[in-house]
């Protein structure tokens, strides 16, 4: 590759970086300024945290199910099936339900956000906006980054609880194992730490899926076929970076806390 | 060219009754050697004029020029690279965004393809400003059903843009900009696209909005016929149509930018367009 390309696609990254890092800082600094879009925040819960429960709930239960299964057929090898209850909690909890819930709100709602907001540049509505008054980041990425912050972290609960549930019901029915053993080894076996650990996750996840997705939209260029692209773009570098920061959680909470 | 003023707004003046001479008025806009470029080559180079208090300023130029371009400097969306633009008397191209977003509630915007927003109905389309602005519901609703009369299209009030034609949506991007009086107008090829006799509806808005408001007002074009439309005839609100001016007079209000391979080959009145020597503008009028 000549030297010439590389110096280029280096100063596009950097300065995509850089375009990234300003719009999420400004996005958040909006948070205490004047004009307040509280409804703006309150129609976008509704429409990521609402609108996203039933995947939410379905995704959850199975993979509680799924997690029981495999796990009771491991754990039969060493007689140590009663602590099928244990292992999913502590599964759910603090690695698939934070992870799999941010991932299936990034399939639903950062290709939303990039698509929607990549089809306002196109057809110069954000422009519009721009030269009627209105800030587009303060009326369309602020409530889009809050409401999903605070919806993931109510929809990983939900999705964690479910999870939990769904072991449950495969413990006990297509397993044969005791219902009350099982749900007293997932309680009793959680320490604050692991809870910590899976309520501060998808804060994390959700500033970094809804940032993506608003970067990727208002950064459109080139019609329809741009708007495409932003929104594929906008789900893969989600998706890649809710892993890449979850494993960074997972070191910064080892070294706090030691589990 | 002289500095320009700070910004006091004057009333306008009464209808009917002959503006001052456009030279004593105070500039609105003035371009100072204003260039801008996306790329290694500069699109516009070396740009300086100005637009005073109830002038009406036809950019005219090939496709691809420049035009919708230099209209985006105006207002701010875009930045120069070199060079100072002002705009009430304020130095917009060395503004911050947040302040930038003051000025522009003073500036009605009507863009090319109409950019309206397609979620929201044609009500809360135009009436988007004054929601913003938390005015009043029932004085958004009085002034938003006022301006739709103005572009006869009242009854559209709850609609979605995509069940409008082509030439309603732009009606309804030109009632979104001028709902909240603004005191200037920007234009961004309002008959674009369109046929024939559509495009004369909405050059009959633009000049009814200049001959009844008398707001100061920039038209992006690449239609010469349109152009000369609003240099030869006036609204008459006893007809409630525009009719042509006596023969041999021109709206003294309205003259003339030409841009040529990113620069200004022209800045002056109807008569000065039509005479001039340069081969180009010659064979543009052709």
């Amino acid at each position: 590759m000549p030297l010439a390309t590389i110096d280029s696609a280096a100063k596009r990254g950097i300065s995509a970086v850089q375009d990234y890092a300003q719009l999420s800082g400004r996005a958040v600094g909006n948070l205490f300024r004047k004009p307040f879009y509280g409804s703006d925040i309150f129609l976008q819960a509704d429409l990521i945290g609402v609108g996203s429960l039933p995947i939410v709930v379905l995704t959850g239960f199975f993979l509680g199910g799924a997690l029981a299964m495999q796990s009771a057929s491991t754990l039969t090898q060493f007689g140590a099936t009663a602590f099928t209850g244990q292992l999913v909690s502590f599964s759910m909890i603090k690695e698939i339900g934070p992870v799999v819930t941010a991932l299936m709100v990034s399939g639903r709602n950062a290709s939303g956000m990039a698509s929607e907001l990549g089809s306002m540049i196109v057809t110069e509505q954000i422009d519009a906006m721009r030269a009627l008054g209105t800030d587009p980041l303060k009326k369309l990425v602020m409530p889009r980054i809050v409401a999903t912050v605070v919806m993931l972290f109510f929809l990983t609960i939900v999705s964690d609880a479910v999870g939990i549930l769904g072991g449950g019901l495969v413990s006990v029915f297509m397993l044969g194992q005791d219902g009350s053993q099982y749900f007293h080894n997932a309680y009793q076996s959680l320490m604050y730490p692991d809870i910590l650990q899976g309520l501060i996750k998808p804060l994390f996840f959700g500033f970094i899926l809804a940032s993506i997705g608003c970067f990727y939209g208002m950064r459109t260029r080139g019609g329809t076929q741009g708007v495409g692209r932003s929104t594929t773009q906008a789900v893969v570098v989600s998706s890649v970076l809710i892993i890449a920061s979850d494993f960074v959680v997972i070191r910064l909470m080892l070294d706090l806390f030691g589990r | 060219m002289a500095a320009p003023g700070a910004f006091e707004p004057t009333p306008p003046p009464q209808a009917g009754l002959p503006l001052a001479p456009s030279t004593q008025a105070e500039p609105v806009v003035v371009f100072e050697d204003v260039s801008i470029g996306f790329g290694p080559e500069p699109l516009l180079q070396g740009i300086s004029f100005t637009i005073r208090r109830g002038e009406t300023r036809i950019l005219l130029g090939p496709a691809g020029v420049g035009k919708s371009v230099l209209l985006k400097l105006v207002n701010g969306l875009l930045r120069p690279t070199a060079g100072r633009i002002f705009v009430f008397g304020q130095e917009v191209s060395a503004m911050s965004e947040d302040n930038l977003f003051e000025v522009r509630r003073s500036i009605g915007t009507v863009f090319q393809e109409g950019a309206l927003f397609d979620s929201l109905t044609v009500r809360d389309n135009v009436g988007y400003r004054l929601i913003e602005e938390h005015v009043p519901d029932d004085e958004i609703e009085a002034r938003v059903t006022e301006a739709l009369r103005f572009v006869e299209l009242a009854h559209t009030l709850d609609k979605f843009p995509s069940e409008l034609s082509g030439g309603m949506r732009r009606r309804v991007a030109i009632a979104r900009a001028i709902v909240s009086n603004p005191q200037l107008l920007l234009y961004d090829s309002p008959t674009a696209g369109l046929d024939p006799i559509t495009s004369t509806t909405i050059i009959e808005l633009v000049m009814k909005q200049r001959d009844v408001s008398h707001t100061t007002s920039l038209v992006v074009t690449h239609r010469l016929q349109d152009a000369f439309v609003l240099a030869t005839h006036h609204f008459s609100r006893v007809k409630n149509d525009m009719e042509p001016l006596p023969p041999g007079q021109l709206d003294p209000h309205t003259s003339f930018l030409m841009l040529h391979q990113g620069r200004l080959v022209f800045d002056g009145t109807t008569e000065q367009l039509v005479r001039s020597d340069d081969p180009f503008i010659r064979e543009y009028l052709r």
